[in-house]
């Protein structure tokens, strides 16, 4: 499942490898609440240095990707909330009942796609 | 808490007039693959046989485990603790591999059976044979499982794996990363660049008996660069005094740099000097090798 980071690159093996588990993670490889390797696992499977490892687990646990469990080793963060995604169903909402809202003032389809279009046409052109 | 394992302050040795190691100073922390390397002839022998007290140093001291190296009693304990392969692979040629297993075994009471059956296998080494008849990569896989198996906290291994084909390069250097998981430090040199990049988490470059770098890993990677800008006019090297930069190469209008540090400034300072086109790219280890060994006359 691991890929063998590429020493040569001008990337750090360290950023390589935390890249590759948000992307298994992702994906759907690494499922919420699953185990990692063991530090000496993973070092032994991407020969890599076991230092560089244990940088890549706190890492990814500071950024709540992965969860440190003392004595018991790294996991896959439980409750992944994708913050992206979050903040595009908050977004979603608003439109909702905002659209709802001026149907109920009266106004149709057309005028509320107008009044729209010209906020989003004023918005962008100040930028 | 960070452990110093070894430890070399102001260290020298001179060979008559000539001055091999000039007063070095480093440490390797515990855990930690320290990768040395040099040029031949730049000091690296001379440092490890300082190290172990083979050789006696000019000046300065070092410690291994707390132990001074420069004391005839304490040197023995260093050795006692530490796993030396040498770069020549020295074995006894009318002995044969199994022999000299046995032989070996019978010095070090923290002797690791299993992991020497492990490697035995790993390595595919004929236990009957002499060592007389072993090819070069067997002679070296022999030299190697005799210093993994001796179960040192501290292995020094001088060109490790020179004269192995790939796989086995592999094999070595995934033990390398398996003992530094248990706790083991392992200082090691090395001309295969690319494999120290692929293991070490420090580097100490030696050239003409003096450190030239001495850096993690990671932050060889995050702040070497290299620079090449384009200007509208030719410019001269006097534009480029700025700390940072390591080399410089001037080719009319086109500079190429080489940057340790204070990447930000540079680039800033090449901006303003009004340059058409700048690129930054990553350098290798082995371009920074390369810059640091001909930068210095």
């Amino acid at each position: 499942m691991f890929r063998k980071p590429n020493p040569t690159s001008g990337v750090p093996i360290y950023v390589q490898v935390m890249e590759q588990i948000k992307h298994l993670i992702e994906t759907g490889a690494l499922a919420p609440g699953e185990q990692l390797p063991s530090v000496r696992g993973l070092a032994e499977t991407l020969v890599m240095n076991p230092n560089t490892v244990i940088k890549v687990y706190r890492e990814l646990e500071t950024e709540g990707v992965l969860e440190i469990r003392h004595g018991l080793g790294a996991f896959v963060t439980s409750r992944r909330r994708s913050p992206k995604k979050d903040g595009i169903r908050d977004a979603q909402q608003l439109v909702h009942d905002m659209v709802e809202a001026l149907r109920k003032e009266g106004l149709d389809e057309g005028q509320i796609r107008r009044l729209v279009e010209a906020e989003l046409a004023a918005e962008f052109q100040r930028r | 808490m960070v452990t110093t394992i070894i430890e070399a302050i102001e260290l020298r040795k001179s060979y008559g007039t000539h001055e091999a190691v000039k007063g070095i100073d480093f440490w390797v922390a515990e855990g930690s693959i320290c990768a040395f390397l040099g040029q031949n002839g730049a000091g690296k022998s001379s440092t490890i046989k300082m190290l172990l007290g083979m050789t006696h140093p000019s000046g300065g001291s070092g410690a291994i485990f707390g132990h001074r190296i420069d004391r005839e009693s304490d040197s023995l304990l260093i050795r006692q603790k530490t796993a030396f392969v040498a770069e020549d692979k020295r074995l006894y040629d009318y002995m044969t591999v199994e022999e000299i297993i046995h032989f070996t075994r019978s010095f070090f009471p923290t002797w690791d059976s299993a992991f020497e059956r492990e490697l035995l296998q790993r390595f595919d080494l004929p236990r009957k044979r002499k060592i007389r008849q072993l090819s070069k990569g067997m002679r070296t896989k022999l030299a190697l499982l005799l210093g993994f198996a001796r179960g040192s906290h501290l292995l020094i291994l001088d060109e490790p794996t020179e004269g192995l084909d790939p796989v086995a390069i592999e094999d070595v250097l995934q033990i390398v990363v398996s003992l530094a998981a248990q706790g083991r430090t392992i200082f090691f040199s090395s001309h295969q660049i690319a494999e120290v990049e692929q293991i070490a988490d420090r580097v100490l470059m030696i050239n003409r008996g003096e450190i030239v770098l001495d850096a993690s890993m990671d932050e060889v990677k995050q702040e070497y660069r290299h620079i090449q800008a384009v200007f509208p006019e030719p410019v001269e090297a006097r534009d480029f005094q700025l700390p940072g930069i390591e080399s410089l190469q001037l080719n009319g209008r086109v500079a190429s740099l080489a940057v340790s540090h204070n990447l930000a400034s540079i680039t800033e300072h090449v901006r303003v000097m009004r340059a058409n086109s700048i690129d930054v790219l990553p350098l290798s280890l082995k371009e920074i090798f390369l810059e640091k060994v001909k930068a210095r006359p």
